[in-house]
């Protein structure tokens, strides 16, 4: 089962990832115009590592997700250039057939709603085997008896007693557990979990990230966990990608973000959450709004937001700095950034 | 009855509270049958809860979906009728006035809504949202006044006064939250109830929306009941804190009490389980990892509703229901037999 199709790519270079995405770019044909939702995002993804993808609504975090999986809606979506790499092997290239083997079986996603992500007129047993008796080719109880085995993966308990249940009758968090089975059914190297505890209350989000958490090192997988929550970041990333109106604006480890963020944006989105020593303060905030994807601002699309924007920043796209240690920052003055000289 | 809400001030500013909530109860009864509608039980979504506002202050309540924490706001904005119980302003229980008497009632308690994008009309102008409780409310501001009032209010609210005449759709999340809290000042209340005001909105967007009420609070000495899961948020803005687990207040304190010093188990399970934005702090924290699921409302376990998913459950906890009173260990109401301290935010 856990056979893959992919022919053996050639090395590119030394160190190949599991997953890479290249210079991403997607817009969106619409009545009103082209918007550029995705503007050059690059990033990779190891075995067994946790990639956190944290941006605001509309920063294309989703969007360049929903790539990956090759489930963007194609018109209006459009993917004038990038590549997304697996194992090597270009998918976007790819002919649909052989996307197909990837997508569920290699890479896998879970959805934010569970409840409308599950059908409702079917059991959980049989949503969760469906994939195993059409991809994998099992009879029906085999595919049933394998579900069982996932639900206990994911610690639904009774499992068993439960496989004819129908999604109703399971409450939010058990229901995000039924997806992340299904999510596993054919025992993916690459889990992409878009905002998976979101709809969820605290106690039951922490349940289900220790899940995820488990998983992923039992089973060695990637995990792309897209949210917009700084704290869930901290507790379960190894590294962070901060997006910003379709572009990475900083890319580093868990660690380094949080203590001495090398991009604006980013530094705004920590002071503005509330902490224990901010009572009876104002809370920092960052001004305005973000930009119309439409009519994106010109130069660097944070500047009208941005505390430190000089006569540069509105005339010229900040090109992705590398600050070495694998950390890079799309910002005219990441390095003043740091040394907090920024005025 | 009256006596129970002495028990759960807190720390008590002094003064005659505004708003004395006691013993509100709310059961939504669950039927059988078409024609002949069977009473066959109860969803208990509020049972028995008490607390005290004060003027200019901030009660936040806090706690996990299905605790009756929305149900209390549609309560006290006099949405719904209360099974017992009841709830006085400023000496008036606001359940027992009626006619024009009600009409004033209300003008004094306001409310904002959680989800910006279902609670305005996309068809009326912003001017209309916010001036439409004028048209039932008429001695509040006379007709001609009206549109200097909302451009007023439009202004107060961070919002640009010239946009009176523009329709919700051109708004982002945040200026429509903006909106709302203008609809919700329009009366001139002196309580405002706000429903999961921020959860609807980004985090950049959330921090100017929490400064706005703060700022709003400062100059128009308002009190709000602040309703959310954010537990970060809720400190951040509230005087006092409530907990709430499945139709009860598990306990009250201050935002101090509440947070340093929880006693309750299920306050210090909700705390430790709030993720901090602090990597290292992974390594060292103490989490505590609650089991299962909220149990139903509509069968609540016997004693202590939280026994079930309690590391500290005992025999007693199945008879013996625990009251909010003050316990040895704190001077603040906890309702756990076995309350004791524990540090569980650093």
């Amino acid at each position: 089962m856990t056979d893959i199709h992919v022919s053996s790519p050639p090395t590119v270079g030394g160190g190949r990832h599991l997953l890479e995405v290249k210079d991403l770019f997607v817009e969106f044909h619409t009545r009103d115009g082209v918007a550029r939702v995705i503007n050059g995002v690059s990033y990779h993804l190891d075995p067994g590592e946790t990639l956190a993808v944290l941006g605001e609504s509309g920063s294309g975090k989703s969007v360049t997700a929903q790539a990956i999986m090759g489930i963007l809606d194609m018109p209006p979506a459009k993917i004038p250039s990038g590549q997304i790499l697996y194992k090597g092997e270009n998918l976007l290239a790819m002919p649909e057939e052989k996307r197909r083997q990837v997508r569920g079986k290699e890479i896998s996603m879970i959805f934010q709603d569970a409840l409308s992500a599950l059908n409702p007129v079917f059991p959980v047993g049989w949503q969760i085997s469906e994939t195993l008796r059409t991809r994998a080719g099992m009879s029906k109880k085999d595919a049933l008896n394998r579900a069982v085995e996932l639900m206990d993966l994911v610690k639904i308990p009774a499992a068993r007693a439960r496989i004819r249940d129908y999604p109703h009758q399971f409450s939010g968090g058990m229901r995000q557990r039924v997806m992340i089975a299904m999510a596993l059914a054919m025992d993916p190297k690459v889990l992409i979990a878009d905002e998976p505890t979101t709809a969820l209350d605290v106690t039951v989000q922490a349940q289900i990230m220790d899940l995820l958490g488990d998983l992923r090192r039992d089973l060695n997988m990637g995990l792309i966990l897209i949210t917009h929550d700084l704290g869930v970041v901290a507790d379960v990333a190894d590294r962070i990608a901060v997006m910003y109106a379709g572009r990475i604006v900083e890319h580093a480890d868990v660690r380094n973000v949080y203590k001495h963020p090398a991009h604006p944006y980013t530094e705004g989105l920590l002071d503005s959450i509330p902490r224990l020593d901010s009572k009876g303060t104002e809370l920092a905030t960052i001004k305005g709004l973000p930009p119309n994807l439409m009519r994106p601002p010109t130069g660097c699309a944070f500047h009208p937001r941005c505390k430190y924007a000089k006569a540069v920043c509105t005339t010229e796209t900040p090109l992705s700095l590398d600050l070495g240690h694998g950390r890079t920052s799309a910002c005219h003055f990441a390095k003043e950034m740091l040394d907090g000289t920024l005025r | 009855m009256a006596h129970s809400a002495e028990n759960v001030a807190g720390v008590r500013p002094a003064g005659e509270p505004l708003l004395r909530v006691e013993n509100l109860v709310k059961h939504f009864p669950i039927t059988q049958g078409i024609l002949f509608k069977k009473k066959v039980g109860a969803v208990k979504a509020v049972d028995g809860v008490s607390f005290e506002l004060h003027r200019g202050e901030t009660l936040g309540i806090v706690g996990e979906s299905g605790c009756g924490k929305s149900t209390l706001a549609k309560l006290l904005m006099r949405l719904e009728t209360p099974t017992a119980g009841r709830a006085m302003l400023k000496g008036k229980d606001i359940f027992k006035v009626s006619g024009s008497e009600l009409r004033r009632m209300r003008r004094n308690i306001q409310m904002v809504m959680q989800d910006p994008y279902t609670s305005l009309n996309p068809r009326m102008t912003v001017g209309d949202i916010i001036g439409e409780p004028y048209e039932i409310h008429t001695e509040v501001a006379p007709k001609g006044d009206r549109q200097r009032r909302v451009q007023e209010l439009l202004e107060l609210v961070g919002l640009n006064p010239e946009h009176i005449n523009r329709y919700p759709h051109q708004f982002s999340g945040g200026q429509r939250q903006r909106i709302g809290i203008a609809r919700a000042l329009a009366l001139k209340p002196e309580i405002i109830v706000c429903d999961e005001p921020v959860s609807a909105l980004d985090v950049s967007i959330q921090a100017q929306v929490i400064n706005l009420l703060e700022k709003l609070q400062g100059e128009l000495n308002l009190s709000y009941i602040f309703i959310a899961h954010d537990l970060s948020v809720v400190r951040h803005i509230s005087d006092r804190v409530g907990v709430m687990y499945l139709g009860k207040m598990v306990e009250v304190g201050t935002d101090a009490e509440i947070y340093e010093r929880p006693t309750h188990p299920y306050t210090q399970a909700l705390l430790s389980a709030v993720p901090v934005p602090d990597p290292d702090a992974r390594a060292h924290r103490d989490v505590i990892r609650l089991v299962g699921d909220v149990p139903s409302p509509a069968n609540p376990p016997s004693g202590c509703r939280f026994r079930t998913r309690c590391w500290k459950a005992q025999e007693r906890c199945s008879v013996e229901e625990p009251l909010l009173i003050r316990r040895g260990v704190d001077p603040h109401p906890s309702a756990c037999h076995f309350a004791e301290l524990r540090q569980v935010v650093g």
